[in-house]
């Protein structure tokens, strides 16, 4: 992985972060070495989600392969200037669950066009986009546990809204204004950074 | 195309989580293929979902899980197919008809349908309205998601043109009428049964399977 910025020649590339270098290597080099080091960063923390999600563990570790070769074998649709990673992986992972525990398709929206080919033209959004995520992190670590937890349940929790309320035992409408919350304590966060 | 009607953020969230069942998740898709405001709010709550799996401490996995995935990174994969936008119909859509037109069904009074999905927890249907028909005048036992694909109708909720999402719970009566123009063709998701409010389409409903 050390070396492969110079190869590419890109000037933005050596700030991307890790993870988003690592999928470029992929995309663009079926780097096996930069695929593996994403097994190790993603693998074991899309089995605590998916486990945390309602699936068993060898039903998570399912998701973990089918998530990691989908990763792989689509490659070419990733495009850091929109999304990361992690967020890439969450759409996927999201669907297997479906798929696994409710034996659904969950339809998706129509793909934009490519990714744009000018790397120059794109640092600039990837970089953005990197920051702004950062700020989401920093946002998400101020959170209040409670507040975290119920972000964390809206996002990552099992897939229906009545399974929440029967955990807690309260109210849906509690429930989803507390979401709302956080949400909205998120976004001020991140307002406050981008202001600041 | 100018979208007045969008998406509330927790069904987005909703859909975003995977949490909304396959005909709702239809609706939402097709409005996000049509509306970038929606894409952005849509890709932002992936991005978020994201940020919370990188900041997840892990569970440990299987000795040899990484080896039985490396050893099928180059297994020839047979390819899925990719269903394109055709016309107003956008990929979400199309996929549902599987690349085909809509076979579409007589309803009565020029008013057609085609049924998408079905399953115990709703369903998604096209419709088609002639332009300046209204849609008998109906309740319905729980949310109801209409997205306009071509024309435009209105109601107690306002006027709806092609990218809008009218959004209806259980308590909302409403009597839609189809703008003169092209004829409205809507996608449309209930959670249960339509209950129409006028004596014969309620005799009817077990026939037309609405």
């Amino acid at each position: 992985m050390g070396d492969h910025e110079v190869e590419q020649g890109t000037s933005g590339l050596k700030n991307y972060s890790e993870e988003t270098r690592l999928m470029l290597a992929v995309r663009d080099d079926r780097d096996k070495r930069a695929f593996a080091k994403l097994f190790a960063h993603f693998g074991p923390r899309l089995k605590g989600v998916a486990m945390r999600g309602g699936l068993s563990s060898g039903q998570a570790e399912d998701v973990v392969q089918d998530v990691m070769l989908t990763i792989w074998r689509k490659a070419h649709m990733f495009d850091p200037s929109r999304a990361q990673v992690s967020s890439w992986i969450y759409q996927i992972a999201r669907n297997r669950q479906v798929d696994v525990l409710r034996k659904e398709n969950r339809p998706l929206p129509e793909a934009l066009k490519a990714p744009s080919e000018d790397a120059e033209d794109d640092a600039g959004q990837v970089l953005a986009l990197d920051q702004e995520v950062t700020a989401l992190k920093a946002a998400l670590a101020k959170l209040k546990p409670a507040q975290r937890e119920m972000v964390e349940k809206a996002y990552l929790g099992e897939l229906s809204h009545t399974d929440i309320e029967a955990e807690t035992g309260l109210p849906l409408g509690t429930i989803k204004s507390r979401i709302r919350l956080g949400l909205e304590k998120l976004r001020h966060e991140l307002d406050g950074i981008r202001k600041s | 195309m100018t979208i007045k009607h969008h998406i509330p953020d927790a069904l987005l969230l909703d859909y975003a989580s995977g949490r909304l069942s396959e005909p709702f998740a239809l609706v939402v898709a097709t409005h996000v293929s049509m509306c970038d405001e929606c894409r952005a709010r849509f890709e932002a709550h992936e991005i978020a979902g994201g940020a919370l799996i990188e900041a997840d401490e892990g569970a440990e996995l299987s000795e040899n899980l990484l080896d039985s995935v490396m050893a099928r990174l180059d297994e020839a994969v047979e390819d899925t197919p990719v269903y394109n936008r055709s016309g107003i119909f956008p990929a979400p859509v199309m996929e549902a008809l599987k690349g085909r037109p809509p076979k579409w069904k007589p309803l009565g009074r020029g008013v057609r349908q085609q049924i998408l999905r079905r399953n115990e927890s709703g369903s998604v249907r096209l419709l088609y309205i002639p332009p300046g028909l209204d849609v008998p005048d109906h309740t319905h036992g729980g949310l109801e998601l209409t997205l306009v694909l071509q024309g435009a109708f209105s109601d107690e909720g306002g006027r709806f043109g092609v990218g809008d999402l009218e959004l209806a719970d259980a308590n909302v009566e409403h009597q839609p009428v189809a703008e003169k123009g092209d004829p409205c063709i809507c996608l449309a998701a209930t959670d249960a049964a339509l209950k129409f409010n006028s004596f014969v389409p309620k005799l009817l409903q077990p026939i037309f399977r609405i």
